[in-house]
């Protein structure tokens, strides 16, 4: 049976897995879990991942979630090439260090940033305290400055001169704030030629395909009663 | 030149490290980094760490963070035993998974019901909010439950039969409310297996990795630094 792979490509890991198994030409069957519906919420998925999130990953009857364990598990299965996850030692070090600090820095910035700014007021109607989006938009800040000066510093990417689960990692996450109206390349030269360089790595078409739902977001129509219900618990959690 | 970790084993990621390196009978230099003296803030240390964290690995010229790259760097180096990152692809995939899940579901949750049960009273004189510890609780005791159910299982051990960096992660972390005399191995199912994995490390090495963790009732927090405590505040409101 072929890959089954869960998403919802306004989830910024789900854009990483998306773009990663295209790129590569892993076959795989497509299953939206739509979000903004609380599909992630249902009995039927928790089936699949009883965590509710996305992604996703079903590969005959071995189920797997987190988006970095999906990544090594389809880079070690299709044997993909080395510029993704390198062998070399201090390389594949580089790529672990990056994919271990993303998750309650960069990643956690960039999704408080899209909700409090964007979908909060816009898709759930609601309001978040103005210091509450100050604090979170400064903390954006730092994490992005991060990026720059420790993980991607004078280099091409972020280990190195190719491409890497690293990059595709960031640059999904960036995107982000990006489809909420955060202005995350101004003054920033550096992380503005960093971001056309994976696009291009990755390929314009491709890398445009998977960001179309996050680009769109903006226009998301509010959420009707239903889903808002489904959805303020978990929500909530993004503001404290 | 020998390799160097760079450690303070109140922190649940420096005895993660410092066990594996130990129990492999990896040679390594003990750089000690003071965390209730500030050291973390030194100047030598930003050079090491500008994000002044722990623990960092130094071999050479090569400078490493993040605690679940440095166990992977060191167990391909080293080439540990299989049985810490077995090679089977869904063993693997299960470890890589549990890596990823832990930094928020297990390390946060764990670290701060240290801070609310001990240092924050003992350090600022006052109580964490009734409704903010139960909050706090609720939380880890939800995600121990998903350890349990989704994790753990009816295994022996993560992966099945045998010890590997996921249950030795799971457990110091796990063991950080120890600290304020708070024990979350309640279930019979936890309790059994946190006595296989101290087995299976050893029980010495793991009681002497603990055992700063266990004076830490003890500590004179008088003794504080002013200015460190300044720097703790904004740390500490993120508990409060």
């Amino acid at each position: 049976m072929v890959l089954e792979l869960y998403l919802d490509l306004l989830s910024q890991p789900c854009r990483a897995i998306y773009i990663f198994a295209k790129k590569n030409g892993i076959p795989f069957q497509m299953h939206t879990v739509e979000l903004r519906e609380g599909e992630h919420l249902s009995d039927a998925f928790a089936q699949v991942n009883p965590m509710k999130k996305v992604p996703a990953m079903k590969d005959d009857d071995f189920t797997l979630s987190e988006s970095v364990a999906i990544l090594l598990y389809l880079t070690h299965k299709y044997k993909v090439p080395d510029h993704w996850y390198p062998r070399e030692l201090q390389a594949r070090a580089r790529v672990d260090e990056y994919l271990a600090w993303q998750h309650t820095a960069l990643r956690r910035s960039c999704l408080r940033a899209l909700w409090q700014k964007m979908m909060i007021p816009v898709f759930l109607g609601e309001q978040v305290p103005s210091e509450t989006l100050t604090a979170t938009l400064a903390e954006l800040d730092v994490n992005l400055q991060v990026l720059e000066d420790k993980f991607l510093q004078d280099k091409a990417f972020l280990i190195g001169p190719r491409i890497s689960l690293a990059d595709l990692v960031a640059v999904t996450e960036v995107m982000h704030p990006v489809g909420g109206g955060c202005p995350v390349f101004e003054g920033r030269p550096k992380l503005a030629a960093w971001y056309h360089r994976v696009e291009a790595a990755v390929g314009k078409d491709l890398f445009r395909e998977a960001h179309e739902v996050i680009l769109k977001a903006k226009d998301s129509p509010p959420a009707d009663l239903i889903s808002k219900q489904k959805l303020m618990p978990r929500v909530l959690a993004m503001i404290q | 030149m020998v390799l160097e970790l760079y450690m303070d084993l109140l922190s649940a990621p420096c005895r993660a490290v410092y066990i594996f390196a130990k129990k492999n009978g990896i040679p390594f230099d003990f750089q000690f980094v003071d965390l209730l003296k500030g050291h973390h803030h030194s100047k030598e240390y930003i050079e090491i760490n500008p994000l002044r964290k722990l623990p960092s690995l130094r071999d050479g010229k090569f400078i490493l963070s993040e605690s679940v790259a440095i166990l992977f760097y060191l167990c391909r180096k080293y080439s540990a035993p299989s049985h810490w990152y077995p090679p089977d692809l869904h063993m693997r995939a299960r470890v890589d998974e549990f890596m990823a899940w832990q930094h928020t579901a297990i390390q946060q949750p764990m670290s701060k019901i240290l801070w609310i049960k001990l240092l924050i009273p003992m350090i600022t004189g006052e109580q964490v909010p009734d409704e903010k510890i139960e909050r706090t609780m609720e939380e880890a005791n939800k995600n121990l439950q998903q350890f349990e159910e989704k994790f753990l299982q009816d295994k022996m051990f993560i992966t099945g039969d045998n010890i590997s960096l996921a249950d030795l992660v799971a457990l110091v972390e796990m063991m950080q409310p120890m600290g304020s005399n708070h024990n979350v191995f309640i279930s019979s199912k936890l309790a059994e297996w946190r006595m296989r994995v101290e087995l299976a490390i050893g029980s010495s090495l793991f009681w002497e990795a603990h055992d700063r963790l266990a004076k830490l009732p003890d500590w004179d927090s008088s003794t504080l630094d002013p200015s460190i405590k300044l720097r703790m505040s904004e740390f500490l409101e993120k508990y409060k």
